[in-house]
């Protein structure tokens, strides 16, 4: 596992408070870990802030799973 | 009650009579105020004034460049943004079938708009640091209409519905938005009216005169306070019993 997916598995589980077994790749934020619409939108400023990059709000709307987010930032951080 | 001490506010229109009493009231709960308007010299007599604890931003809210730059501008100056009062305001008062697209536009712009981008702008940090008041001034004819007033009405009814649905949005954060709404006060607005209109005016308000700047002050230093932490989506009426809604 990469390093940029742990980060973002750590911020998940710290946001939404589930366990990290749950955080898999292909895990919905909204369907399968509980966030409401406004969790999704702090947990785009919590990358943006872990990781140093802007996330702009066309991007912001592909980012559903933990997956969409690693690979965001795989491509746009660092 | 009501200490903002540690708290940075930002009220716009704080060159103009109810703008500054709100950005006296804040200054003086404890607050650190950035003061924005277009009438640069006011602002600096008003900081001088205040001494401490101020910052001036100059900005005109028609031009959507500054409006954008205005938040970032004060969370620079302040390190952050606990409270935004949304005061600023202009009216185009015409009959309606006379009234010109530029005076609709430019009122809904002003009083309406760069409320919506500022407020989007500010509550950004405030959910970040789960604590945020949004307070924002309407008016009573945006309730009950007034005549040569459609415009400003729209706008300050808009006002009063974005206060409600951004409320609902971000009330599990710890912010509050919430608005005012002031009936008949003496500032340069109501100064133009002539002695007759006055009179007719007195005669729909039960306390019998108009209110004053630091009354509206007052209502906002409740609303920005912790003390009133579960009070939101509320347009809080400061006009005399003139209008009990």
């Amino acid at each position: 596992m990469s390093d940029i997916a742990d980060r973002v598995k750590k911020i998940v589980v710290e946001h939404l408070g589930v366990d990290t077994d749950k955080v898999a790749d292909d895990a919905s934020f909204i369907d399968d870990l509980g966030a409401d619409s406004l969790d999704t939108v702090e947990l785009v400023m919590a990358f943006e802030e872990e990781f140093g990059v802007e996330i702009p709000d066309d991007a912001a709307e592909t980012i559903l799973t933990v997956g969409d987010a690693v690979r965001f930032l795989e491509k746009n951080a660092g | 009650m009501f200490d903002l001490t540690g708290k940075a506010a930002l009220v716009t229109g704080a060159s103009g009579g109810i703008g500054e009493a709100i950005a006296r009231a804040l200054h003086r709960q404890g607050a650190t105020v950035a003061i924005s308007g277009t009438r640069a010299e006011r602002l600096e007599t008003l900081a001088a004034e205040l001494g401490e604890r101020v910052h001036i931003c100059v900005a005109n809210l028609a031009d959507r460049e500054a409006v954008d730059g205005l938040v970032p501008a004060a969370e620079a100056a302040m390190g952050q943004l606990d409270i935004l009062v949304n005061n600023a305001g202009i009216t185009r008062d015409n009959i309606f079938m006379r009234m010109k697209d530029e005076e609709w536009d430019q009122v809904l712009e002003v009083n309406l708009s760069a409320a919506f981008r500022l407020s989007r702008a500010a509550v950004k940090g405030m959910m970040r640091r789960r604590f945020g008041r949004i307070i924002s001034i309407t008016s009573v004819v945006g309730v009950t209409g007034n005549p040569g007033q459609a415009n400003y009405a729209a706008a300050k009814a808009g006002m009063i519905g974005m206060t409600k649905s951004v409320a609902r949005e971000v009330a599990s954060r710890n912010i509050t938005v919430n608005a005012i709404a002031p009936g008949f006060i003496e500032t340069a607005m109501t100064d133009v009216l002539n002695d007759k209109q006055r009179e007719s005016i007195l005669q729909s308000v039960p306390a019998g005169r108009l209110g004053t700047s630091s009354e509206i002050a007052a209502a906002t230093v409740y609303l920005a306070s912790e003390e009133a932490g579960y009070v939101t989506g509320q347009t809080l009426h400061v006009n005399g019993g003139m209008a009990m809604i």
